[in-house]
């Protein structure tokens, strides 16, 4: 079985965000990067699936070279190879249609994107791939189970969630619950002395469009200073919920 | 041209979401000069009222394979429906079902797809939509020049917006395309109020300090008619269920009112409820970094000010 990870390289979740060139581009000076936590859980699950079903799993980036240290902690995670699409991922349709292709060229029977990435949180490019691969696809997923080339799925729904079947290969968008969060997989020293060694593979970018730009970024302004109200007066928080924020 | 809005219902019937998505094309449409179109599939409410919202053309989808969400054929429906009433703005709801689909119909129209709207666009041309990105952090102002486009607008953010037509109502029937995958089962919480549709939300963190003790929280909530959420080391310890998991890594909600008790505010916290309209915080640490994103605050133990809190709203209710 062959086994995908898209890995998505984003600023750790505690950096504080700021622009440049006339808040036209995302200041990476100073900012860490780290795995796209939803996709930590895809890798864990393909981890998960590789040591119970036997398989061999590739993770992938479009990005420039600055991603790779990111694809080398997937590799020391336990990846067996990496590929890196050569470009700036500039728009959720240019990410997909470069995964797609790769897709498409080499062949897989299961491949997880994170639900969202944390940068731009779109949601986007899990289904746009699965279009463009015409491949059956799972969003929200937070259960897989495989049972030969059948896989059972379960997906979040608004207030529930749905169980559903169907042969692979398959594209899954995870998120926490695919696996638990204590099972989630950190790189061993000696995971990181075997990562150097993994191929990583950097592969040029196909011709494609962008569909969107960016205008440019905006911070959000600074909230007015909270009102606070004494412990023993709660009476005037219903006042004020009441008649200043109406929503009692 | 038209503006062609896709209208969840849950089980056969609208909710505020609906009137909501509806409310946006309507307005969208009326800025471009063009018709609304509403189509919604297998409802079991009267369809007619989508026109109290703006929608010029309703068109009720039936058909057995339409009565249940499959992503493959719910994108084939509505991309076919586009085709055929020569739409170039396709709107859907940034729902569970909206965001699952709404790709694969920007694929299959070869449209631009914007997520999480919030607001109308900020210029018609080029298109320009503002929405967030960094998880809350930072807006981005998105422009496209495709000739289409597919809208997935946040519920809670645009409000609905009553604005009566004399909407042509008619019954269509469609091809259903097929999917490989299939539904074996929904499970739903019952009696609840999904979190992603609170108005109001009341969120307890480990400050709670157990599972026992979220009577008062559930209490709380009732009292106002509230969901319930929490924060991430709540639902990993198991005091609570992974649904109500809030923040960077869970739901991202935007209630008109987030009561957050117990809760530090981590970064990670805020990034999936700053949004909400009034955030009131209880934690018995007045440094708490939660009182910085807080519209009211109270510093004080959470077991002595909510049970007095409810209790001020018991009275308030019983005296309005
Ligand atoms: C990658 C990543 C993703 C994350 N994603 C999320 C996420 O999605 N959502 C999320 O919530 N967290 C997330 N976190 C975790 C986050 O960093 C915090 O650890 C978490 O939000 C803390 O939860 P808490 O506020 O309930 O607990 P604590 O930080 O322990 O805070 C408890 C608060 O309760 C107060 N308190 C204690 N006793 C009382 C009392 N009797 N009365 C009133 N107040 C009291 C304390 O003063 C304190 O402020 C993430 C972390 C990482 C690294």
């Amino acid at each position: 079985m062959k086994i995908l990870v898209c890995i998505s390289h984003v600023p750790d979740t505690t950096s504080k965000i700021t622009f440049r060139n006339e808040n036209k581009e995302f200041e990476d000076g100073g900012v860490t990067f780290v795995i796209n936590p939803y996709d930590e859980f895809c890798l864990t699950k393909a981890m998960m699936l590789k040591e119970s079903n036997g398989a061999t799993v590739t993770v992938l980036n479009v990005g420039p070279a600055s991603t790779e240290p990111t694809l080398r902690k997937a590799l020391a995670i336990g990846a067996d190879d990496a590929v890196r699409i050569d470009a700036e991922a500039k728009d959720s349709f240019f990410v997909a249609k470069q995964i797609a292709s790769h897709i498409d060229n080499t062949g897989y029977d299961m491949v997880f994107l994170g639900r969202e990435s944390f940068d731009y949180n779109g949601g986007a490019v899990p289904g746009m791939v699965a279009e463009l691969t015409n491949t059956s696809f799972v969003n929200a997923c937070i259960g897989l189970e495989l049972n030969g080339t059948e896989a059972t799925l379960v997906r979040e729904i608004d207030g529930g969630k749905e169980t559903l079947q169907s042969s692979l290969p398959i594209i899954v968008a995870g998120q926490k619950g695919l696996v638990e969060e204590k099972d989630l997989r950190i790189p061993s020293m000696r995971g990181i002395m075997m990562a150097r060694k993994k191929a990583l593979n950097v592969v040029p970018a196909i011709d494609s469009e962008n569909k969107m730009a960016v205008e440019f970024f905006e911070l959000p302004v600074a909230k007015a200073a909270c009102k606070m109200i004494s412990p023993d007066n709660v009476e005037e928080l219903v006042e004020l919920l009441h008649k200043e924020a109406k929503v009692i | 041209m038209s503006v062609l809005v896709y209208v969840e219902n849950w089980e056969g019937s609208f909710k505020k979401a609906s009137y909501e998505a509806v409310s946006y094309a309507a307005q969208l449409a009326q800025q471009k000069g063009e018709d609304c179109i509403a189509i919604t599939t297998e409802a079991s409410d009267d369809v007619s009222v989508l026109a109290n919202y703006g929608a010029t053309k309703v068109y009720h989808i039936k058909g057995e394979t339409f009565k249940a969400f499959n992503n493959q054929i719910f994108a084939s429906l509505i991309n076919d429906v586009a085709n055929e009433m020569n739409a170039t703005t396709i709107v859907v709801s940034n729902t569970n079902n909206g965001k699952n689909m709404a790709p694969m119909i920007a694929i299959k129209s070869d449209a631009a797809l914007i997520t999480n709207v919030l607001d109308l666009p900020v210029s018609l041309s080029p298109l320009t939509i503002k929405r967030k990105v960094f998880s809350n952090k930072a807006f981005v102002h998105y422009s496209t020049q495709a000739s289409k486009v597919v809208l997935a607008i946040t519920p809670n953010s645009f409000g609905v917006n009553e604005s009566k037509t004399e909407a042509q109502v008619e019954d269509k029937a469609m091809n259903a395309a097929s999917s490989g995958l299939s539904s074996i089962s929904i499970d739903k919480a019952t009696g609840k109020i999904p979190l992603p549709e609170a108005e109001l939300v009341i969120s307890g963190g480990r400050g709670l300090k157990g599972p026992e003790n979220w009577n008062m929280i559930e209490d709380l909530a009732s009292a106002i008619g509230a969901g319930t959420a929490c924060s991430k080391p709540v639902a990993d310890m198991g005091w609570r269920p992974h649904s109500e998991h809030v923040g960077q890594t869970g739901l991202a909600i935007n209630p008109e009112l987030y009561i957050a008790i117990g809760i530090s505010g981590a970064i990670q916290h805020l990034a999936g409820v700053s949004a909400s309209k009034n955030i009131v915080v209880i934690n018995s640490d007045a440094e708490a970094p939660f009182f910085k994103a807080a519209d009211y605050g109270i510093v004080g133990d959470a077991f002595e000010v909510v049970p007095k809190l409810i209790a001020a709203i018991k009275k308030y209710k019983a005296a309005n």
